[in-house]
């Protein structure tokens, strides 16, 4: 089904008031010059036009309340409902961020254990929960670094070392931090290759950016040591939290020798997120970087009436690397986060990793006893794994990026392809604590038809997919020749009069 | 099975080189490169006079997947860069080894050392299959 523009649904003249202000705002007072001539081109639509509209839109979507959505590295869990009901209660949601410290109490406290639950969950001494993204706690967390080293007058450290399995924002984060990219290999077995670790630190090591299980789906065991060799170095480590789910409860970054830590409350502390935010990054620091963290922080007080919370900011704490926005990063995902966390407890995150790494074993097994090639089959899995489909796309054409289109036909989301790229034709399938098995085994089903389809009939998987509302989509016009802006056929200059 | 010319010379990160009469040198990526990227949509190119040491990042190439550097597999100071590739990288799959060239190098070295012979390269492209 293709869904037509709104633009293109409506007739000449139709109107849908219901929704428009009883009394209309005045205009008499704006000077004649700057009121426009004509009427905005607006869709001209029924009210039930507009809800039938953007319903099937809804319907055109894949998400986690429909569709069992494996995106190896992101973290697509079940987002419990209660999280957002209360994240939405009207002390919350109506309050405004300029409001005096005394009515947000309520929401100051939130935040305040909010950080302590995080301070937990890390082995870190320090948070701040102002980061509104993945990205943005990398920056912060690199800022710190950087701030760090300066505030001892080693000014020297200009270089950041990134495996080269890391995520893309690992090296991006650095470059944006003014500092040169060190890229290290990794070993046949996962893990990063230690001897080249050694060869280059040295006075200009600010530090290494891991993230620990690394993107290929495995525990980097030799952390110990990595950590011994950069702290050794002078540098500092950066622990980046793409898979904390894997290691919830089990283990702590502080205790593998990390001095920061960001954590994307969205993917591990399950907040509906995808589609680009909003988001929340915080960092957790040990007591070398507590000094910077952004600002602001919740603080307490233990006045006579009871605790009191404000806000902590440059007054407080003059050595921070500053603010990242305008008031405290995006609330509404710190709340969701906060009640998740408040649900589970400790218990409870400890089976959020058991279960999701439980999950992506059975799932690699299965896979594996049906003949797909597990990228690292003598290593266990974190809470994701990759499979290599090059034998397949060597024998029969069939590529990774073919099963992915023609999974959609079959009612799952496609695993991440092509990434990390140091396997080739490569899913990275991340199952999440979420789903039973009985849905791990129709996905695994799924991918051995679409193999044996492959070996019968590669044009017919080429052609997927073939239910959605496209085909497949001409990625490379769309990097090229990006075009998101509507224009009206009277606007539009191809029709206007000369 | 990619494409790999006798006369070049290879790196193992998957650059060519072709030494040409007036001594500079011609450097761009494999046909094996090309394929692993997928179509490219952007060239990003070193400017004209930059002095390179062996294994500087000098291009990137940006594909719907990824975006890859290009070392200098030589030091030298670059001597041009491919105009085309600007509005069209595309220019790198459908021709690697020709109109899809990246960089002119003037050597700084004479010799052209530590590069691989084509039998060494598709030794090397077998062995990672």
């Amino acid at each position: 089904m293709r869904e037509p523009l709104i633009f293109d649904q409506g007739r000449p003249g139709r109107r849908a008031p219901s929704q428009a202000p009883a009394v209309a705002a005045g205009t008499d007072d704006l000077p004649a010059a700057l009121l426009r001539r004509t009427p905005p081109p607006l869709p001209e639509v029924s009210e039930l036009q507009v809800v039938r509209h953007f319903t099937r839109l809804s319907q055109l979507n894949f998400s986690i309340d429909t569709h069992f959505y494996p995106l190896g590295s992101c973290t697509m869990k079940y987002n419990p409902r209660a999280a957002n009901k209360l994240a939405m209660l009207s002390g919350f949601l109506d309050r405004h961020p300029l409001e005096p410290e005394a009515h947000a109490q309520g929401f100051l406290e939130c935040l305040f254990d909010l950080q302590d639950m995080l301070k937990a969950a890390t082995g870190m001494s320090g948070v701040s929960l102002t980061p509104m993204a993945g990205a943005q706690g990398e920056f912060a967390g690199v800022a710190m670094i950087r701030a760090y080293h300066q505030a001892r007058g080693d000014t020297a450290r200009d270089q950041i070392i990134v495996p080269d399995a890391a995520h893309g924002t690992n090296p991006a984060t650095a470059t944006m931090c003014g500092c040169d990219v060190v890229e290290i290999p990794t070993g046949p077995d996962g893990d990063v290759d230690l001897a080249a670790l050694r060869q280059v630190v040295g006075p200009r090591t600010a530090g290494i950016m891991l993230t620990n299980p690394s993107t290929l789906g495995v525990f980097e065991r030799r952390i110990a040591e990595i950590a011994e060799v950069v702290h050794g170095a002078g540098g500092l480590l950066y622990y980046d939290g793409a898979n904390l789910n894997a290691i919830l409860g089990r283990t702590l970054p502080a205790a593998m020798g990390f001095d920061v830590v960001h954590i994307n409350l969205h993917k591990t502390f399950s907040t509906p997120h995808g589609g680009g935010g909003p988001g929340a990054g915080i960092v957790a620091v040990n007591d070398r970087l507590e000094p910077f963290l952004p600002i602001p922080i919740v603080g307490r007080r233990d006045g006579a009436a009871g605790h009191e919370y404000r806000w902590l900011a440059e007054a407080e704490r003059p050595r921070s690397i500053g603010r990242l926005s305008g008031f405290m990063g995006n609330a509404g995902i710190l709340l969701r986060a906060y009640v998740y966390m408040r649900l589970l407890g400790a218990e409870g995150m400890r089976r959020v990793s058991g279960y999701a790494t439980l999950n992506a074993n059975y799932l690699m097994k299965r896979l594996a006893a049906a003949g797909f090639t597990p990228a690292f089959p003598q290593r266990r899995a974190s809470h994701e794994f990759i499979i290599s489909l090059k034998d397949v796309t060597r024998d029969t054409g069939v590529s990774a990026m073919d099963f992915a289109k023609a999974l959609l036909d079959k009612g799952f989301h496609a695993p991440t392809t092509y990434f990390p790229m140091l396997v080739p034709e490569c899913l990275l399938i991340e199952p999440t604590e979420s789903e039973a098995r009985q849905e791990l085994d129709a996905f695994a089903q799924a991918l051995i038809e679409i193999r044996d389809l492959a070996f019968k009939d590669a044009a017919e998987v080429k052609s997927a997919p073939r239910t959605m509302p496209v085909r497949r989509l001409d990625d490379v016009r769309a990097a090229k020749q990006l075009d998101l802006t509507w224009q009206s056929r009277a606007d539009s200059p191809a029709v206007s009069p000369r | 099975m990619s494409n790999v010319p006798k006369q070049l010379q290879y790196t193992e990160e998957h650059e060519w080189v072709r030494r040409e009469d007036d001594g500079t040198l011609v450097i761009g990526i494999t046909d094996h490169a090309q394929q692993q990227l997928g179509e490219l949509v952007y060239v990003e190119l070193p400017e004209v006079g930059r002095i390179l040491k062996t294994g500087d990042a000098m291009a990137v190439v940006e594909s719907t997947k990824a975006a890859s550097d290009v070392y200098a597999p030589l030091a030298g100071a670059v001597r041009a860069v491919n105009p085309a590739l600007t509005a069209e990288p595309e220019l790198v799959n459908t021709d690697p080894y020709g109109a899809g060239w990246l960089v002119r190098l003037q050597a700084a070295d004479s010799q052209l050392s530590g590069l691989l012979d084509a039998s060494a390269y598709t030794a090397l492209l077998n062995a990672a299959d």
